[in-house]
């Protein structure tokens, strides 16, 4: 298999390209004319400060935004993405920080929220989704057991992979991670990294957003690093050392160059 | 991706008697809770508050607050409130009124009690309460005006409307077949309440028959066939005994000589007939069975409680919350019309101040039932039965002889009561 690496060195045909995407909040330039792109199998990672708008750059792609101006385009060709409704029909599936689980409702509804099994009648299929979300979940997290209890009542970890279960469900493509380690011990985090892995090893193309320099350094392949809604640059990860992804991070200045 | 584990379902132990049932025990408070009322006024009342009569009454004056209550649970389950449906139900009724007792027989000139005056009358009130609820829904959902606000301003707009349309007057006798969805006017008899006791007795253990196999289909955790013998043996005892407490319930003999006297025939000596379930209470039953299988079974039902539970994961997971609003709202709409429908029925004539202060009893019925303000619970038969136990506390308190301000104060404090002793559930078992 060609690596993503190899494939950019080709000149291939991106599978996400984000260009000159601006977003703007009453007067306040949010993004700024940035681009990114993503191929198959590759991670690459969003870096940058609070509000450097990482966060609002990839709830464009997740229909959460609209842009201002700019343009998306999936494997070559422009799509409009106006809500996640959008998102989702173009395969990008999305983690939030804040993972957007409805807390009254359980697993399996909020695994099919939005998109739920039904019979033949038009009524939701409880026992049947109930299935489907023990046997994702036997797969993500062997020791889930609360399928009938309300996701308030599910620790954190547990809470996370529910929202992992939702997103590598529906045969993401596109895969849009917002710290998703944010609220996870060291052994989670740990499954979450394995779980990266494993789906790049699938073909599927991951923006993960994060603060840890650390993190970034064993998962992406690439990583950008926004700051004060402008890009500053993006980079190769061989080729870089956490100290210059610090400095892009604090000083906005790409290695080479001199500090501005 | 291909799945290979799937997830062992692993039977749980130690489970008491309740979680073997499977029973809500928030429910089994509030019929507790109901079942003290009843058996205290009763005692307190030397047995007459609990007569086939008086239960017969009961169930038809609740049915009005209750046929809304179902709707105020979803309006307050996606963290909306209604404080209009008391006009709204007015508007719909002076609507109707004047359909039946202007329109239809003047302007169409078919005159009074034509065939077709109730079919026009309850359909255009239901086109009214759901196009009115709609338009809230829009303001809210659309205009993101607080449900507070709009239905607060609806509050005096649609009580004010309906007396602009009947210029304040008391507008009657109404049609005499859309009298029968009132109660005493329209009942089944008591061998058409039996076929329809038992009939429903059948679905019932269908249902959970269903149910159960629905559950050993997919290999999940089923409750002990005892468990299910008993829900059966419980339901069924339920549906049949209150069609026998109704059927118990005979016409007065001075109404049943009236009956016969308007049919031109003569009442044989020593007839009795028991009244059987009134049609009102077949609507708010069906209205219950359908709210349910909204609330739980469809996709409308889902994104209700969703948004509810969490407004900005509903909208990321591509719910059109706005449209959801205007559905939620014209629910409410169409069944403020129907309890319109039921409560001028049984007053025979729409008055000025009909439906004055529902929009407290009803959201109070919703609240004692379960549904929690801040979003996302709430379940139908907790607002019905929230909307009972209301009742009882009334009529009981009148038949005891408590004076009228003790009673308004009496209703008001377990309304507190009951949220008080909600929260501290809630708490405990940890539910948010």
């Amino acid at each position: 298999m060609t690596t993503p690496k190899e494939l950019r060195a080709q000149g291939a045909t991106p599978m996400v390209a984000m260009d000159d995407i601006s977003v703007s909040f009453g007067g306040i330039k949010a993004v700024d004319q940035v681009s990114v792109d993503l191929h198959p199998g590759e991670v690459v990672g969003l870096l940058g400060h609070n509000g450097a708008g990482k966060s609002t750059l990839i709830k464009v792609l997740s229909g959460a935004y609209q842009m201002d101006s700019g343009e998306i385009r999936i494997n070559g060709d422009k799509v409009e993405i106006t809500n996640p409704r959008d998102a989702r029909s173009h395969n990008i599936e999305t983690i939030y920080q804040t993972l957007a689980l409805a807390d009254n409702l359980d697993a399996a509804s909020n695994l099919f929220l939005g998109r739920e099994i039904v019979t033949s009648t038009g009524l939701v299929n409880d026992a049947a989704m109930e299935a489907e979300c023990r046997k994702i979940m036997g797969r993500l997290n062997p020791n889930f057991r609360k399928f009938n209890e309300p996701v308030s009542a599910l620790s954190g970890g547990q809470r996370q992979s529910v929202a992992i279960a939702r997103a590598v469900y529906f045969n993401a493509r596109i895969l849009i991670m917002d710290e998703p380690t944010a609220a996870l011990g060291p052994h989670e985090t740990q499954m979450v990294a394995e779980l990266i892995q494993q789906l790049k090893a699938q073909g599927i193309g991951i923006f993960l957003i994060d603060h840890d320099v650390h993190a970034v350094m064993e998962l992406c392949d690439r990583a950008s690093v926004m700051k004060n809604g402008q890009l500053v640059g993006t980079v190769d990860i061989e080729d870089v050392t956490d100290d210059d992804l610090l400095s892009m991070i604090i000083l906005g200045k790409k290695p080479g160059e001199a500090a501005a | 991706m291909t799945v290979t584990t799937s997830q062992p379902v692993t039977p749980q132990n130690k489970r008491n008697i309740f979680q073997q049932l499977e029973l809500d025990v928030r429910l089994l408070g509030m019929i507790g809770a109901f079942i003290i009322l009843c058996i205290g006024f009763n005692l307190v009342t030397d047995g007459r508050f609990l007569t086939p009569r008086n239960i017969f009454n009961l169930t038809i004056q609740t049915v009005s607050v209750a046929i809304m209550a179902s709707g105020m649970v979803f309006v307050i389950v996606t963290r909306h409130i209604d404080l209009s449906v008391g006009a709204l139900l007015a508007t719909c009724s002076a609507v109707m009124a004047m359909t039946q007792t202007e329109f239809v027989p003047h302007v169409l000139g078919l005159g009074l009690n034509h065939p077709i005056t109730w079919i026009v009358a309850v359909g255009v009130g239901l086109v009214t309460g759901t196009l009115i609820g709609a338009f809230h829904g829009w303001m809210i959902g659309y205009l993101t005006i607080p449900a507070f606000i709009v239905t607060l301003g609806g509050f005096l707009v649609w009580r004010n409307v309906a007396w602009y349309l009947t210029d304040g007057q008391t507008i009657g006798p109404l049609d005499s077949t859309f009298m029968m969805f009132g109660g005493t006017n329209g009942t089944l008899g008591t061998s058409l309440s039996w076929s329809l006791g038992l009939v429903a007795t059948v679905a019932a253990l269908l249902v959970l028959w269903n149910a159960r196999r629905a559950k050993l289909a997919h290999d999940f955790p089923v409750k002990p066939l005892w468990a299910e013998v008993i829900m059966g043996l419980v339901v069924s005892g339920a549906i049949l005994g209150f069609v026998a407490v109704l059927n118990a319930y005979d016409i007065p003999t001075r109404r049943l000589q009236r009956m016969f006297e308007a049919k031109g025939d003569v009442m044989p000596e020593g007839l009795t007939m028991g009244y059987g379930l009134p049609i009102s209470v077949l609507i708010l039953i069906a209205v219950a069975i359908v709210m349910t299988v909204v609330a739980r079974r469809t996709r409308l039902g889902r994104y209700i409680f969703a948004t509810g539970g969490n407004p900005d994961a509903a909208e990321l997971s591509g719910i059109n919350t706005r449209l959801l609003t205007v559905k939620v709202f014209s629910i409410m709409g169409f069944l403020c019309a129907l309890s319109a429908v039921v409560a001028s029925a049984r007053l025979a004539n729409h008055s000025n101040d009909i439906g004055t202060l529902d929009e407290l009893r009803v959201i109070a019925a919703a609240v004692i039932g379960g549904t929690a303000l801040s979003g996302g619970f709430g379940t139908i038969y907790g607002a019905i039965l929230g909307a009972l136990i209301m009742q009882s506390l009334q009529s009981g308190m009148a038949m005891v002889g408590v004076d009228a301000p003790f009673q308004n104060i009496v209703v008001g404090a377990v309304l507190v009561a009951a949220v008080f002793i909600d929260i501290v559930y809630r708490k405990r078992v940890g539910a948010k």
